[in-house]
Protein backbone atom coordinates (compact mmCIF):
# COMPACT_ATOMS: atom_id res chain seq x y z
CA UNK A 1 0.00 0.00 0.00
CA UNK A 2 0.95 3.61 -0.57
CA UNK A 3 3.55 4.75 2.01
CA UNK A 4 2.19 8.27 2.48
CA UNK A 5 -1.29 6.88 3.07
CA UNK A 6 0.07 4.36 5.58
CA UNK A 7 1.84 7.19 7.39
CA UNK A 8 -1.36 9.28 7.67
CA UNK A 9 -3.25 6.18 8.68
CA UNK A 10 -0.76 5.54 11.50
CA UNK A 11 -0.93 9.17 12.66
CA UNK A 12 -4.72 9.14 12.74
CA UNK A 13 -4.89 5.80 14.57
CA UNK A 14 -2.26 6.97 17.07
CA UNK A 15 -4.28 10.08 17.94
CA UNK A 16 -7.55 8.19 18.17
CA UNK A 17 -5.92 5.74 20.61
CA UNK A 18 -4.39 8.60 22.62
CA UNK A 19 -7.74 10.36 22.66
CA UNK A 20 -9.52 7.25 23.95
CA UNK A 21 -6.76 6.38 26.43
CA UNK A 22 -6.36 9.84 27.97
CA UNK A 23 -10.07 10.62 27.58
CA UNK A 24 -9.57 14.21 26.40
CA UNK A 25 -12.52 16.49 26.88
CA UNK A 26 -13.21 18.13 23.52
CA UNK A 27 -15.59 20.62 25.13
CA UNK A 28 -13.29 21.88 27.86
CA UNK A 29 -13.04 25.65 27.46
CA UNK A 30 -10.10 27.69 28.72
CA UNK A 31 -11.05 31.27 28.03
CA UNK A 32 -7.73 32.99 28.58
CA UNK A 33 -6.22 30.74 25.90
CA UNK A 34 -8.70 31.58 23.12
CA UNK A 35 -7.19 31.07 19.65
CA UNK A 36 -3.77 30.39 21.15
CA UNK A 37 -0.95 28.88 19.08
CA UNK A 38 0.06 25.22 19.33
CA UNK A 39 1.49 24.42 22.76
CA UNK A 40 2.17 21.40 24.97
CA UNK A 41 -1.31 21.26 26.47
CA UNK A 42 -3.08 21.64 23.11
CA UNK A 43 -0.82 20.33 20.36
CA UNK A 44 -2.62 22.11 17.54
CA UNK A 45 -3.64 25.23 19.46
CA UNK A 46 -7.07 26.24 20.72
CA UNK A 47 -10.21 27.45 18.95
CA UNK A 48 -12.43 30.49 19.51
CA UNK A 49 -13.88 29.03 22.72
CA UNK A 50 -10.49 27.98 24.04
CA UNK A 51 -11.11 24.31 23.22
CA UNK A 52 -8.26 22.08 22.10
CA UNK A 53 -8.33 21.84 18.29
CA UNK A 54 -6.67 18.40 18.28
CA UNK A 55 -9.21 16.93 20.69
CA UNK A 56 -12.06 18.34 18.62
CA UNK A 57 -10.51 17.10 15.40
CA UNK A 58 -10.38 13.55 16.75
CA UNK A 59 -13.95 13.80 18.03
CA UNK A 60 -15.02 15.25 14.69
CA UNK A 61 -13.29 12.37 12.93
CA UNK A 62 -15.10 9.81 15.10
CA UNK A 63 -18.44 11.56 14.56
CA UNK A 64 -17.88 11.84 10.85
CA UNK A 65 -16.80 8.22 10.44
CA UNK A 66 -19.75 6.98 12.51
CA UNK A 67 -22.21 8.81 10.28
CA UNK A 68 -20.43 7.77 7.11
CA UNK A 69 -20.42 4.15 8.30
CA UNK A 70 -24.17 4.16 8.99
CA UNK A 71 -24.89 5.87 5.68
CA UNK A 72 -22.77 3.34 3.82
CA UNK A 73 -24.60 0.50 5.54
CA UNK A 74 -28.04 1.94 4.76
CA UNK A 75 -27.25 3.09 1.23
CA UNK A 76 -25.49 -0.13 0.22
CA UNK A 77 -28.26 -2.37 1.61
CA UNK A 78 -30.93 -0.41 -0.25
CA UNK A 79 -28.81 -0.12 -3.37
CA UNK A 80 -27.85 -3.81 -3.46
CA UNK A 81 -31.43 -5.03 -2.96
CA UNK A 82 -32.81 -2.72 -5.63
CA UNK A 83 -29.95 -3.38 -8.04
CA UNK A 84 -30.06 -7.17 -7.66
CA UNK A 85 -33.84 -7.29 -8.06
CA UNK A 86 -33.63 -5.17 -11.22
CA UNK A 87 -30.75 -7.13 -12.68
CA UNK A 88 -31.97 -10.60 -11.80
CA UNK A 89 -35.67 -10.39 -12.62
CA UNK A 90 -35.39 -7.96 -15.54
CA UNK A 91 -38.43 -7.05 -17.61
CA UNK A 92 -40.90 -4.43 -16.40
CA UNK A 93 -39.36 -4.23 -12.89
CA UNK A 94 -35.96 -3.57 -14.40
CA UNK A 95 -37.35 -0.82 -16.65
CA UNK A 96 -39.06 0.91 -13.75
CA UNK A 97 -36.02 0.70 -11.48
CA UNK A 98 -33.70 1.80 -14.26
CA UNK A 99 -35.89 4.85 -14.81
CA UNK A 100 -35.50 5.79 -11.14
CA UNK A 101 -31.78 5.08 -11.20
CA UNK A 102 -31.41 7.38 -14.18
CA UNK A 103 -33.53 10.06 -12.54
CA UNK A 104 -31.31 10.02 -9.45
CA UNK A 105 -28.16 9.70 -11.53
CA UNK A 106 -29.00 12.93 -13.30
CA UNK A 107 -28.04 14.85 -10.14
CA UNK A 108 -24.76 14.85 -8.33
CA UNK A 109 -25.23 13.15 -4.94
CA UNK A 110 -24.04 16.12 -2.91
CA UNK A 111 -26.60 18.45 -4.54
CA UNK A 112 -29.33 15.94 -3.74
CA UNK A 113 -28.08 15.70 -0.16
CA UNK A 114 -28.07 19.50 0.19
CA UNK A 115 -31.62 19.63 -1.15
CA UNK A 116 -32.84 16.97 1.24
CA UNK A 117 -30.96 18.39 4.19
CA UNK A 118 -32.64 21.70 3.32
CA UNK A 119 -36.10 20.15 3.23
CA UNK A 120 -35.59 18.10 6.40
CA UNK A 121 -34.39 20.13 9.36
CA UNK A 122 -30.74 19.94 10.48
CA UNK A 123 -29.73 17.07 12.76
CA UNK A 124 -27.86 13.78 12.81
CA UNK A 125 -30.72 11.51 11.74
CA UNK A 126 -31.73 13.81 8.90
CA UNK A 127 -28.10 14.09 7.84
CA UNK A 128 -27.98 10.30 7.56
CA UNK A 129 -31.22 10.25 5.56
CA UNK A 130 -30.04 13.02 3.23
CA UNK A 131 -26.67 11.39 2.56
CA UNK A 132 -28.26 7.96 2.06
CA UNK A 133 -30.69 9.32 -0.51
CA UNK A 134 -27.75 10.86 -2.32
CA UNK A 135 -25.61 7.74 -2.40
CA UNK A 136 -27.69 4.57 -2.84
CA UNK A 137 -27.73 4.97 -6.62
CA UNK A 138 -24.11 4.10 -7.28
CA UNK A 139 -24.53 0.82 -5.36
CA UNK A 140 -27.74 0.01 -7.20
CA UNK A 141 -26.11 0.63 -10.57
CA UNK A 142 -23.10 -1.49 -9.78
CA UNK A 143 -25.18 -4.30 -8.25
CA UNK A 144 -27.49 -4.35 -11.27
CA UNK A 145 -24.65 -4.47 -13.79
CA UNK A 146 -22.79 -7.13 -11.83
CA UNK A 147 -25.94 -9.24 -11.44
CA UNK A 148 -26.59 -9.10 -15.16
CA UNK A 149 -23.09 -10.37 -15.87
CA UNK A 150 -23.21 -13.15 -13.29
CA UNK A 151 -26.72 -14.24 -14.31
CA UNK A 152 -25.49 -15.17 -17.76
CA UNK A 153 -22.46 -17.13 -16.56
CA UNK A 154 -22.41 -20.82 -17.35
CA UNK A 155 -22.28 -21.96 -13.75
CA UNK A 156 -25.46 -20.05 -12.92
CA UNK A 157 -27.20 -21.50 -15.97
CA UNK A 158 -26.02 -24.96 -14.93
CA UNK A 159 -27.34 -24.43 -11.44
CA UNK A 160 -30.66 -23.36 -12.92
CA UNK A 161 -30.78 -26.44 -15.14
CA UNK A 162 -30.28 -28.59 -12.09
CA UNK A 163 -33.43 -27.10 -10.60
CA UNK A 164 -32.17 -24.46 -8.17
CA UNK A 165 -34.75 -21.88 -7.27
CA UNK A 166 -34.21 -18.10 -7.47
CA UNK A 167 -33.51 -17.74 -3.77
CA UNK A 168 -30.76 -20.36 -3.88
CA UNK A 169 -29.13 -18.82 -6.94
CA UNK A 170 -29.22 -15.34 -5.42
CA UNK A 171 -27.72 -16.58 -2.18
CA UNK A 172 -25.14 -18.98 -3.54
CA UNK A 173 -24.10 -17.38 -6.82
CA UNK A 174 -25.17 -13.78 -7.31
CA UNK A 175 -24.44 -12.23 -3.90
CA UNK A 176 -20.96 -13.78 -3.49
CA UNK A 177 -20.02 -12.47 -6.93
CA UNK A 178 -21.07 -8.98 -5.86
CA UNK A 179 -18.82 -8.90 -2.82
CA UNK A 180 -15.48 -7.66 -4.08
CA UNK A 181 -16.61 -5.03 -6.60
CA UNK A 182 -19.02 -3.60 -4.03
CA UNK A 183 -16.34 -3.48 -1.34
CA UNK A 184 -14.04 -1.52 -3.65
CA UNK A 185 -16.86 0.79 -4.75
CA UNK A 186 -17.85 1.18 -1.10
CA UNK A 187 -14.35 2.25 -0.10
CA UNK A 188 -14.24 4.95 -2.75
CA UNK A 189 -17.71 6.14 -1.85
CA UNK A 190 -16.70 6.48 1.82
CA UNK A 191 -14.13 9.07 0.73
CA UNK A 192 -16.82 10.95 -1.18
CA UNK A 193 -19.20 10.70 1.77
CA UNK A 194 -16.66 12.20 4.17
CA UNK A 195 -16.39 15.24 1.91
CA UNK A 196 -20.18 15.37 1.51
CA UNK A 197 -20.74 15.15 5.26
CA UNK A 198 -18.13 17.83 5.88
CA UNK A 199 -19.73 20.05 3.21
CA UNK A 200 -23.16 19.73 4.79
CA UNK A 201 -21.79 20.43 8.26
CA UNK A 202 -19.84 23.34 6.77
CA UNK A 203 -23.12 24.80 5.50
CA UNK A 204 -24.71 24.30 8.92
CA UNK A 205 -26.96 21.50 7.64
CA UNK A 206 -25.17 18.60 9.30
CA UNK A 207 -23.92 17.93 12.80
CA UNK A 208 -24.88 20.85 14.99
CA UNK A 209 -22.63 22.75 17.42
CA UNK A 210 -21.40 22.23 20.11
CA UNK A 211 -20.78 18.70 18.89
CA UNK A 212 -17.49 18.47 17.03
CA UNK A 213 -17.56 17.86 13.27
CA UNK A 214 -14.90 18.28 10.62
CA UNK A 215 -17.08 20.52 8.44
CA UNK A 216 -18.31 22.59 11.38
CA UNK A 217 -14.73 23.21 12.51
CA UNK A 218 -13.81 24.25 8.98
CA UNK A 219 -16.61 26.80 9.00
CA UNK A 220 -15.56 28.18 12.40
CA UNK A 221 -11.93 28.36 11.36
CA UNK A 222 -12.72 30.42 8.25
CA UNK A 223 -14.02 33.19 10.50
CA UNK A 224 -10.62 33.44 12.21
CA UNK A 225 -8.33 33.22 9.20
CA UNK A 226 -6.72 36.54 10.02
CA UNK A 227 -6.00 35.77 13.68
CA UNK A 228 -5.09 32.10 13.59
CA UNK A 229 -4.53 30.76 10.09
CA UNK A 230 -3.15 27.52 11.52
CA UNK A 231 -6.69 26.56 12.65
CA UNK A 232 -8.05 26.42 9.10
CA UNK A 233 -4.93 24.78 7.74
CA UNK A 234 -4.93 22.01 10.37
CA UNK A 235 -8.61 21.22 9.87
CA UNK A 236 -8.43 21.32 6.08
CA UNK A 237 -5.25 19.25 5.96
CA UNK A 238 -6.80 16.67 8.29
CA UNK A 239 -9.84 16.25 6.06
CA UNK A 240 -7.63 15.96 2.98
CA UNK A 241 -5.29 13.42 4.57
CA UNK A 242 -8.26 11.35 5.70
CA UNK A 243 -9.80 11.32 2.24
CA UNK A 244 -6.41 10.53 0.75
CA UNK A 245 -5.99 7.52 3.08
CA UNK A 246 -9.35 6.11 2.11
CA UNK A 247 -8.86 6.63 -1.61
CA UNK A 248 -5.46 4.94 -1.34
CA UNK A 249 -7.12 2.00 0.45
CA UNK A 250 -9.61 1.83 -2.41
CA UNK A 251 -6.78 1.78 -4.96
CA UNK A 252 -5.02 -0.93 -2.96
CA UNK A 253 -8.12 -3.16 -2.78
CA UNK A 254 -8.83 -2.53 -6.45
CA UNK A 255 -5.37 -3.79 -7.39
CA UNK A 256 -5.23 -6.53 -4.77
CA UNK A 257 -8.46 -8.21 -5.82
CA UNK A 258 -7.94 -7.25 -9.43
CA UNK A 259 -11.64 -6.46 -9.82
CA UNK A 260 -13.34 -4.75 -12.68
CA UNK A 261 -15.90 -2.12 -11.70
CA UNK A 262 -18.64 -2.15 -14.30
CA UNK A 263 -21.47 0.32 -14.08
CA UNK A 264 -23.27 0.07 -17.38
CA UNK A 265 -24.66 -2.96 -19.03
CA UNK B 1 -31.75 13.72 -35.62
CA UNK B 2 -35.00 15.68 -35.71
CA UNK B 3 -36.89 12.82 -34.15
CA UNK B 4 -34.16 12.34 -31.63
CA UNK B 5 -34.20 16.00 -30.65
CA UNK B 6 -37.97 16.23 -30.14
CA UNK B 7 -37.80 13.11 -28.01
CA UNK B 8 -35.04 14.64 -25.93
CA UNK B 9 -36.98 17.87 -25.45
CA UNK B 10 -39.96 15.82 -24.34
CA UNK B 11 -37.79 13.89 -21.90
CA UNK B 12 -36.34 17.17 -20.57
CA UNK B 13 -39.81 18.55 -19.85
CA UNK B 14 -40.76 15.26 -18.22
CA UNK B 15 -37.66 15.39 -16.06
CA UNK B 16 -38.30 18.96 -14.92
CA UNK B 17 -41.89 18.07 -14.12
CA UNK B 18 -40.66 15.03 -12.18
CA UNK B 19 -38.22 17.14 -10.15
CA UNK B 20 -40.93 19.63 -9.33
CA UNK B 21 -43.46 17.03 -8.27
CA UNK B 22 -41.00 15.04 -6.16
CA UNK B 23 -39.65 18.10 -4.35
CA UNK B 24 -43.19 19.39 -3.83
CA UNK B 25 -44.49 16.13 -2.42
CA UNK B 26 -41.43 15.62 -0.22
CA UNK B 27 -41.68 19.11 1.18
CA UNK B 28 -45.26 18.36 2.20
CA UNK B 29 -44.78 14.82 3.40
CA UNK B 30 -41.90 15.59 5.72
CA UNK B 31 -42.93 15.13 9.35
CA UNK B 32 -43.30 18.40 11.24
CA UNK B 33 -45.49 21.35 10.47
CA UNK B 34 -43.73 24.01 8.37
CA UNK B 35 -46.02 26.66 9.84
CA UNK B 36 -44.94 25.71 13.34
CA UNK B 37 -41.28 25.74 12.33
CA UNK B 38 -41.61 29.12 10.61
CA UNK B 39 -43.49 30.87 13.40
CA UNK B 40 -41.98 29.06 16.38
CA UNK B 41 -43.61 27.19 19.25
CA UNK B 42 -44.72 30.35 21.05
CA UNK B 43 -46.86 31.71 18.19
CA UNK B 44 -50.59 32.20 18.64
CA UNK B 45 -53.08 29.89 16.97
CA UNK B 46 -54.70 32.71 15.01
CA UNK B 47 -51.31 33.63 13.50
CA UNK B 48 -50.77 30.03 12.47
CA UNK B 49 -54.18 29.79 10.85
CA UNK B 50 -53.66 33.09 9.03
CA UNK B 51 -50.26 32.05 7.64
CA UNK B 52 -51.57 28.62 6.68
CA UNK B 53 -54.38 30.23 4.73
CA UNK B 54 -52.19 32.82 3.05
CA UNK B 55 -49.76 30.10 1.91
CA UNK B 56 -52.68 27.93 0.80
CA UNK B 57 -51.53 25.03 2.96
CA UNK B 58 -55.07 24.31 4.14
CA UNK B 59 -56.12 23.06 0.71
CA UNK B 60 -55.86 19.46 -0.52
CA UNK B 61 -52.42 18.41 -1.76
CA UNK B 62 -53.38 18.05 -5.42
CA UNK B 63 -54.97 21.47 -5.50
CA UNK B 64 -51.85 22.98 -3.93
CA UNK B 65 -49.71 21.27 -6.55
CA UNK B 66 -51.94 22.65 -9.30
CA UNK B 67 -51.84 26.17 -7.84
CA UNK B 68 -48.10 26.34 -7.46
CA UNK B 69 -47.56 24.86 -10.94
CA UNK B 70 -49.89 27.50 -12.40
CA UNK B 71 -48.07 30.17 -10.43
CA UNK B 72 -44.69 29.07 -11.76
CA UNK B 73 -45.91 29.19 -15.35
CA UNK B 74 -46.98 32.75 -14.71
CA UNK B 75 -43.60 33.58 -13.18
CA UNK B 76 -45.04 33.76 -9.69
CA UNK B 77 -43.01 31.87 -7.10
CA UNK B 78 -44.72 33.37 -4.08
CA UNK B 79 -43.43 35.87 -1.56
CA UNK B 80 -40.45 35.52 0.75
CA UNK B 81 -41.62 35.05 4.33
CA UNK B 82 -38.57 36.75 5.75
CA UNK B 83 -38.11 39.85 3.58
CA UNK B 84 -41.62 40.01 2.05
CA UNK B 85 -40.11 40.51 -1.42
CA UNK B 86 -41.35 38.46 -4.39
CA UNK B 87 -39.29 35.27 -4.65
CA UNK B 88 -39.00 35.61 -8.43
CA UNK B 89 -37.17 38.91 -8.05
CA UNK B 90 -34.74 37.65 -5.41
CA UNK B 91 -34.01 34.56 -7.45
CA UNK B 92 -33.38 36.30 -10.77
CA UNK B 93 -30.84 38.54 -9.08
CA UNK B 94 -29.13 35.56 -7.43
CA UNK B 95 -29.08 33.30 -10.47
CA UNK B 96 -27.48 36.09 -12.52
CA UNK B 97 -24.63 36.35 -10.02
CA UNK B 98 -24.19 32.59 -9.92
CA UNK B 99 -24.01 32.36 -13.69
CA UNK B 100 -21.43 35.16 -13.83
CA UNK B 101 -19.34 33.16 -11.36
CA UNK B 102 -19.89 29.79 -13.05
CA UNK B 103 -19.15 31.08 -16.55
CA UNK B 104 -16.01 32.88 -15.38
CA UNK B 105 -14.69 29.68 -13.85
CA UNK B 106 -15.64 27.68 -16.94
CA UNK B 107 -13.67 30.19 -19.03
CA UNK B 108 -10.66 29.86 -16.72
CA UNK B 109 -10.96 26.09 -16.91
CA UNK B 110 -11.18 25.98 -20.69
CA UNK B 111 -8.35 28.43 -21.43
CA UNK B 112 -5.85 27.15 -18.89
CA UNK B 113 -6.97 23.54 -19.03
CA UNK B 114 -6.55 23.15 -22.76
CA UNK B 115 -3.28 25.12 -22.81
CA UNK B 116 -1.69 23.27 -19.91
CA UNK B 117 -2.91 19.91 -21.20
CA UNK B 118 -1.50 20.76 -24.61
CA UNK B 119 1.94 21.63 -23.25
CA UNK B 120 1.98 18.62 -20.97
CA UNK B 121 1.24 16.35 -23.91
CA UNK B 122 3.80 18.09 -26.12
CA UNK B 123 6.53 17.66 -23.49
CA UNK B 124 5.37 14.18 -22.58
CA UNK B 125 7.46 12.54 -19.85
CA UNK B 126 9.58 15.62 -19.18
CA UNK B 127 9.65 17.70 -16.00
CA UNK B 128 6.90 20.09 -17.15
CA UNK B 129 4.54 17.20 -17.83
CA UNK B 130 5.31 15.61 -14.47
CA UNK B 131 4.92 18.89 -12.63
CA UNK B 132 1.56 19.61 -14.28
CA UNK B 133 0.31 16.08 -13.59
CA UNK B 134 1.35 16.12 -9.93
CA UNK B 135 -0.05 19.55 -9.14
CA UNK B 136 -3.32 18.72 -10.88
CA UNK B 137 -3.60 15.61 -8.70
CA UNK B 138 -3.40 17.90 -5.68
CA UNK B 139 -6.16 20.16 -6.95
CA UNK B 140 -8.46 17.26 -7.83
CA UNK B 141 -8.43 16.03 -4.25
CA UNK B 142 -8.79 19.36 -2.43
CA UNK B 143 -12.38 20.14 -1.38
CA UNK B 144 -13.86 23.58 -2.10
CA UNK B 145 -14.26 24.45 1.57
CA UNK B 146 -10.50 24.10 2.09
CA UNK B 147 -9.30 25.56 -1.21
CA UNK B 148 -11.29 28.76 -0.67
CA UNK B 149 -9.72 29.58 2.72
CA UNK B 150 -6.28 28.63 1.40
CA UNK B 151 -6.62 31.07 -1.50
CA UNK B 152 -7.87 33.78 0.87
CA UNK B 153 -4.87 33.17 3.13
CA UNK B 154 -2.42 33.36 0.26
CA UNK B 155 -3.80 36.16 -1.92
CA UNK B 156 -5.74 38.32 0.53
CA UNK B 157 -3.99 38.02 3.86
CA UNK B 158 -0.33 37.31 3.07
CA UNK B 159 -0.02 39.04 -0.29
CA UNK B 160 -2.87 41.52 0.13
CA UNK B 161 -3.64 41.56 -3.60
CA UNK B 162 -7.32 40.66 -3.62
CA UNK B 163 -10.33 41.34 -1.39
CA UNK B 164 -11.25 38.63 1.14
CA UNK B 165 -14.93 38.47 0.19
CA UNK B 166 -17.88 40.48 -1.04
CA UNK B 167 -18.90 41.64 -4.50
CA UNK B 168 -17.18 44.96 -5.14
CA UNK B 169 -15.57 45.31 -8.52
CA UNK B 170 -13.75 42.96 -10.83
CA UNK B 171 -11.12 41.88 -8.32
CA UNK B 172 -13.60 40.21 -6.03
CA UNK B 173 -14.66 37.62 -8.61
CA UNK B 174 -11.13 36.24 -9.03
CA UNK B 175 -10.87 34.20 -5.82
CA UNK B 176 -14.33 32.58 -5.89
CA UNK B 177 -13.95 31.81 -9.59
CA UNK B 178 -10.52 30.26 -8.97
CA UNK B 179 -11.89 28.20 -6.08
CA UNK B 180 -14.57 26.79 -8.35
CA UNK B 181 -12.28 26.38 -11.33
CA UNK B 182 -9.14 24.75 -9.92
CA UNK B 183 -10.63 21.32 -9.26
CA UNK B 184 -12.32 21.22 -12.65
CA UNK B 185 -9.18 22.64 -14.24
CA UNK B 186 -7.12 19.78 -12.87
CA UNK B 187 -9.50 17.19 -14.34
CA UNK B 188 -9.54 19.02 -17.66
CA UNK B 189 -5.74 19.16 -17.85
CA UNK B 190 -5.43 15.47 -17.08
CA UNK B 191 -8.03 14.52 -19.65
CA UNK B 192 -6.67 16.83 -22.36
CA UNK B 193 -3.18 15.50 -21.82
CA UNK B 194 -4.16 11.84 -21.93
CA UNK B 195 -6.40 12.33 -24.98
CA UNK B 196 -3.71 14.21 -26.86
CA UNK B 197 -1.06 11.64 -26.06
CA UNK B 198 -3.36 8.91 -27.40
CA UNK B 199 -4.25 10.93 -30.46
CA UNK B 200 -0.70 11.88 -31.38
CA UNK B 201 0.12 8.21 -31.74
CA UNK B 202 -3.06 7.47 -33.71
CA UNK B 203 -3.59 6.75 -37.39
CA UNK B 204 -5.48 10.01 -37.94
CA UNK B 205 -2.45 12.08 -37.02
CA UNK B 206 -0.01 9.84 -38.83
CA UNK B 207 -2.08 10.15 -42.00
CA UNK B 208 -2.35 13.91 -41.62
CA UNK B 209 1.41 14.19 -41.20
CA UNK B 210 1.99 11.88 -44.15
CA UNK B 211 -0.17 14.14 -46.30
CA UNK B 212 2.42 16.82 -45.58
CA UNK B 213 0.28 19.08 -43.40
CA UNK B 214 2.15 21.49 -41.20
CA UNK B 215 2.45 20.58 -37.53
CA UNK B 216 0.18 23.52 -36.65
CA UNK B 217 -2.51 22.40 -39.06
CA UNK B 218 -2.37 18.84 -37.71
CA UNK B 219 -2.80 20.15 -34.19
CA UNK B 220 -5.70 22.49 -34.91
CA UNK B 221 -7.68 20.49 -37.46
CA UNK B 222 -7.17 16.97 -36.25
CA UNK B 223 -5.96 16.69 -32.70
CA UNK B 224 -7.70 19.68 -31.20
CA UNK B 225 -11.13 18.95 -32.66
CA UNK B 226 -11.05 15.40 -31.43
CA UNK B 227 -9.87 16.48 -27.99
CA UNK B 228 -12.84 18.84 -27.70
CA UNK B 229 -15.34 15.96 -27.73
CA UNK B 230 -14.40 14.37 -24.39
CA UNK B 231 -13.73 17.80 -22.87
CA UNK B 232 -17.22 19.07 -23.71
CA UNK B 233 -18.76 15.91 -22.24
CA UNK B 234 -16.61 16.25 -19.16
CA UNK B 235 -17.47 19.91 -18.59
CA UNK B 236 -21.16 19.26 -19.15
CA UNK B 237 -21.09 16.38 -16.69
CA UNK B 238 -19.09 18.39 -14.19
CA UNK B 239 -21.47 21.33 -14.29
CA UNK B 240 -23.37 19.77 -11.43
CA UNK B 241 -20.26 19.76 -9.28
CA UNK B 242 -19.81 23.40 -10.27
CA UNK B 243 -23.31 24.18 -9.02
CA UNK B 244 -22.90 22.28 -5.75
CA UNK B 245 -19.44 23.79 -5.39
CA UNK B 246 -21.04 27.19 -5.91
CA UNK B 247 -23.18 26.65 -2.81
CA UNK B 248 -20.04 26.34 -0.67
CA UNK B 249 -17.91 28.85 -2.54
CA UNK B 250 -20.58 31.52 -2.42
CA UNK B 251 -20.97 30.98 1.30
CA UNK B 252 -17.22 31.38 1.87
CA UNK B 253 -16.85 34.49 -0.26
CA UNK B 254 -20.24 36.11 0.53
CA UNK B 255 -21.09 36.02 -3.16
CA UNK B 256 -24.83 36.77 -3.48
CA UNK B 257 -25.68 33.87 -5.73
CA UNK B 258 -28.27 31.13 -5.68
CA UNK B 259 -26.18 28.93 -3.39
CA UNK B 260 -25.83 31.56 -0.70
CA UNK B 261 -29.52 32.41 -1.05
CA UNK B 262 -30.35 28.73 -0.55
CA UNK B 263 -28.20 28.39 2.57
CA UNK B 264 -29.48 31.67 4.01
CA UNK B 265 -33.09 30.71 3.32
CA UNK B 266 -32.58 27.37 5.06
CA UNK B 267 -31.21 29.15 8.10
CA UNK B 268 -34.08 31.67 8.22
CA UNK B 269 -36.59 28.90 7.35
CA UNK B 270 -37.89 30.79 4.36
CA UNK B 271 -39.65 27.84 2.68
CA UNK B 272 -40.81 29.51 -0.56
CA UNK B 273 -37.23 30.60 -1.32
CA UNK B 274 -35.74 27.23 -0.40
CA UNK B 275 -38.16 25.44 -2.68
CA UNK B 276 -37.60 27.85 -5.57
CA UNK B 277 -33.80 27.61 -5.19
CA UNK B 278 -33.81 23.81 -5.24
CA UNK B 279 -36.12 23.77 -8.22
CA UNK B 280 -33.98 26.29 -10.07
CA UNK B 281 -30.66 24.56 -9.37
CA UNK B 282 -32.09 21.19 -10.38
CA UNK B 283 -33.70 22.60 -13.52
CA UNK B 284 -30.60 24.42 -14.67
CA UNK B 285 -28.59 21.27 -14.08
CA UNK B 286 -30.91 19.21 -16.27
CA UNK B 287 -30.97 21.94 -18.93
CA UNK B 288 -27.17 22.12 -19.04
CA UNK B 289 -27.02 18.35 -19.49
CA UNK B 290 -29.47 18.72 -22.36
CA UNK B 291 -27.41 21.50 -23.98
CA UNK B 292 -24.27 19.40 -23.61
CA UNK B 293 -25.97 16.64 -25.55
CA UNK B 294 -26.87 19.09 -28.34
CA UNK B 295 -23.39 20.61 -28.39
CA UNK B 296 -21.95 17.13 -28.50
CA UNK B 297 -23.88 16.33 -31.65
CA UNK B 298 -22.74 19.62 -33.12
CA UNK B 299 -19.05 18.93 -32.52
CA UNK B 300 -19.14 15.25 -33.40
CA UNK B 301 -21.08 14.63 -36.63
CA UNK B 302 -21.00 10.88 -35.99
CA UNK B 303 -23.43 11.38 -33.10
CA UNK B 304 -26.10 12.86 -35.38
CA UNK B 305 -26.68 9.66 -37.26
CA UNK B 306 -26.52 7.18 -34.45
Amino acid sequence: MNKIALFFFAVWSFFVVVRLALNWDANEMIFYKILSDPSTDAWLGRDDYGRSILARLIDGLINSLTIVFIVTLVASSIGIIIGVVAGYFGGKIDQLISYFINLFMSFPGILLAIAFAAILSPGKLNLIIALSIGSWVSYARLARAQTLITKNCDYVKASKTMGSNDFWILKKHILPALQTPLLVEGTYSVAGLIIAEASLSFLGLGIQAPEASLGGMMRDSVRFLLVSPHYAIFVGASIMSLVYCINATGDFLHKYWNVEIIHDR
Amino acid sequence: MKNNLSFEVFYLVLQIFGIFTISFILLHLVPGDPILIMLGESSTISDRVALRESLGLDQPLLQQLYHSLRGIFQGDFGVSIFSQQPVAQLITEAIKNTYVLAITSLMITLTFGLTAGFFAAKNQGQWLDKWISNSSLFFISIPHFFLGPLLILLFSIFLGWLPVSGMSGFNSIILPALTLALGLLAVTIKMTRNCMVDLMNSDVVRTARAKGLSEWSVMIHHVFRLVLIPIVTLLGMQFGSLLSGAVITETIFSWDGIGKLLVDSIQTRDYPITQACILLIATSYVCINFLTEILYQFIDPRMRHS
